[in-house]
């Protein structure tokens, strides 16, 4: 790790790496060729590649990702580039029902990408869906999201080279974090959670920027003499269940945080393991910190509201300690 | 041909098919492969009621000489995608009878390995993209592997069956906006059978035609006699052609009928005998070549019914095979409630 970069030029870095070592590798969506995509998440690749490989479509997502699953299946490598995540709507049949299934009943590879800038901040009900766990309960698709600008470099160089469907999303109010980045030949595998930050107190469970609250309430706790452990999932599927059973065996206690309406999804998910795997290690029952069952409001102390903030994932730490 | 909506059930007789400039040892095949789909789905569907066949089937009888004559218009590489209807185009394109009714059964011997079943039928080694259980499906599938050929400037084509009931989905036409504006080799071929499960086109679809609609993506567009193998083999090959020489892709609409209900047993109110027996009588695709093998090379009945035992001995074998093949071990599966990397393959 040397070079500092954001996450979103993390990510353009490791697509760029990939495309210049492999040419069946081309991307497709909407605003991508001059533009570089709604967050200039490949900004300057069209120039670098051209039109064949960075190639603008018209938005009609369910025909993108179809175009996507049938090259993939042809002898090429396609990045699908949605922007948005809740674009995936138009193309759920494509996604859910085709390439996800392919590998299974045609025993063939599907080597796509399919990327989507996800989570929740401005813009109201229509561009911030939380939907990240659907994706990863239906057999057949990965999914990635990286919290880090290294890991958005080392993951989206694995998922390049991976024969199976991924869902690679990467958060919004991540776009410009900044961070250290590998080189070429570093990458970060699916499946292995990282522990951001050690501590013997209190487990925190997060990925994408829930992971950056985490640390940010961590910091808060650490000035309360509590020392908490924040364990970054980074990969929704495969999801590494032995890190973090790991650091519950040693914390004794668990917060696990999503942005989902906290229904079902990746903390229930990852609380239901835990209890599973670790209940004679708990000094206290798993705690989720989600959503509020809302869609996501514009006015900005309603979004606050809506989802977890630092302050609700120590206070959910504090509902432990005093057990 | 007129640009009708609905080719009249009561259709004429006509003389047969014509054979210009088809081999003998083509209008030969194009019949044993009918009558060889026409044998494998009888029996399919006698063993589906029977229980052998878990799950159901969609039978392809009366629209044989959409899938052979398409098919036969085509190279061995060529990919071919289907629908839930999809046992002639899996047939014609090669897949043998013994892997297609093994899958059927579920047996570890079929093209799928019986994780697939009728609708989902696959041996990309043939060129067969597989079965798709989606209306309109096979269309997306089969426009992304134009482009895969397209972009690694491998000369060949793909080609997407998909039905009446396809040109109501939005799937589809956001994917021929896509293959007409890229200039893919592709070739959309609309099965017409007038029923999308019990709805009636003319229930179904605003418009004049379907080939209108598709003509204002800027595709050209064709309607051809479904029950005329040959007449299907010409728009094929000449849709082949211009993808293959760069100019895209085109659109083909084959007006045909389905002799058996949406799914084996249904029963039909939506539909009279009358219509069907006017098709069975008039329309018999198979009926259609053989008066004009006759005909046209001399090919005596005599020939004919040898070619009919050879695929009922073919099919007989098949269901042997199938019987014979053990089921597949589920230790293949994922793990229940697991988590490992291996459970999407």
């Amino acid at each position: 790790m040397s070079e500092t970069m954001t996450l979103s030029q993390g990510y353009r870095a490791g697509v760029r790496e990939e495309m210049t070592r492999d040419p069946s590798i081309f991307i497709m969506g909407t605003d991508i060729f001059i533009r570089g995509g709604h967050f200039a998440q490949v900004l300057g690749l069209g120039e670098e590649f051209g039109v064949e490989r960075v190639r603008d479509t018209p938005i009609s997502e369910a025909a993108m990702v179809a175009a996507g699953v049938g090259a993939a299946v042809n002898g090429m490598r396609p990045i699908v580039d949605l922007n948005f995540l809740d674009f995936s709507f138009g193309a759920m049949d494509e996604i859910c029902n085709q390439a996800a299934k392919i590998r299974y009943m045609f025993g063939i590879g599907v080597p796509l990408v399919i990327r989507a800038t996800s989570g929740v901040a401005g813009g109201g009900a229509q561009h911030n869906n939380v939907i990240d766990p659907w994706f990863a309960e239906l057999p057949g698709l990965f999914v990635a999201v990286p919290s880090t600008a290294g890991d958005a470099k080392g993951l989206i160089k694995s998922a390049l080279r991976l024969d199976d469907p991924v869902i690679f999303l990467m958060h919004k109010s991540l776009s410009g974090a900044r961070g250290p980045v590998g080189g070429v030949e570093d990458f970060v595998p699916f499946g292995e959670a990282v522990v951001r930050r050690p501590g013997s107190d209190v487990t925190i469970v997060g990925y994408g920027h829930s992971v950056t609250k985490a640390l940010q309430a961590a910091a808060q706790l650490a000035e309360e003499e509590v020392d908490a452990e924040v364990v970054d999932l980074r990969t929704l599927f495969p999801l590494d269940l032995a890190t973090v059973n790991a650091s519950v065996r040693k914390t004794g206690r668990a917060v696990v945080v999503d942005e989902s309406a906290g229904y079902g999804g990746t903390s229930a998910e990852v609380a239901a393991a835990v209890q599973h795997a670790s209940f004679d290690y708990l000094d206290a029952p798993v705690v989720r910190v989600t959503g509020s069952r809302t869609p996501i409001p514009h006015s900005p102390p309603l979004l606050m509201a809506a989802i977890p903030q630092v302050d609700d994932i120590t206070a959910a730490v504090a509902s432990l300690r005093r057990r | 041909m007129r640009p009708a909506l609905v080719r009249d059930a009561t259709r004429e007789e006509s003389d047969g098919v014509v054979l210009d400039g088809v081999s003998r040892d083509l209008a030969v095949r194009w019949f044993r492969t009918m009558a060889l789909i026409r044998a494998f789905e009888r029996e399919a569907s006698r063993l589906s009621l029977a229980g052998k066949i878990p799950g159901g089937i969609h039978s392809s009888e009366g629209q044989e000489a959409v899938a052979v004559g398409a098919i036969t218009a085509l190279a061995r590489e060529d990919l071919v995608a289907g629908t839930h209807r999809s046992h002639h185009h899996a047939l014609a394109k090669g897949l043998s009878p013994r892997s297609v009714m093994a899958e059927l059964f579920g047996k570890a011997d079929g093209c799928a390995g019986g994780r697939g079943g009728s609708m989902h039928l696959v041996d990309i080694s043939v060129g067969y993209l597989g079965s798709n259980g989606i209306v309109g499906g096979s269309v997306g599938l089969a426009m992304g592997a134009a482009l895969g050929f397209h972009m690694r400037r491998h000369t060949a084509v793909a080609l997407a069956f998909f039905g009446d009931g396809g040109v109501n989905t939005g799937r589809v036409w956001e994917s021929a906006n896509l293959a007409s504006l890229w200039k893919l080799p592709l070739v959309l071929v609309c099965e017409n059978n007038l029923y999308a499960v019990e709805t009636h086109i003319a229930n179904s679809f605003a418009g004049e035609s379907i080939t209108r609609r598709a003509a204002g993506f800027g595709l050209p567009v064709e309607v051809v006699d479904g029950q005329d193998v040959a007449a299907v083999h010409r728009s094929v090959a000449s849709a082949r052609a211009r993808a293959v020489a760069g100019d895209g892709p085109s659109f083909i609409e084959v007006q045909t009928y389905r002799f058996d209900g949406h799914n084996v047993g249904e029963v039909q109110k939506y539909r009279t005998k009358d219509e069907i027996s006017g098709w069975r009588d008039r329309g018999d695709p198979i009926r259609l070549l053989d008066r004009s093998l006759n005909r046209t090379f001399d090919v005596l009945p005599a020939e004919l019914e040898q070619v009919a035992s050879d695929v009922d001995r073919v099919v007989a074998d098949a269901i042997e095979f199938a019987e014979a093949s053990p089921w597949p071990s589920p230790d293949r599966n994922g793990t229940k409630g697991g988590n490992d990397l291996d459970a999407g393959q």
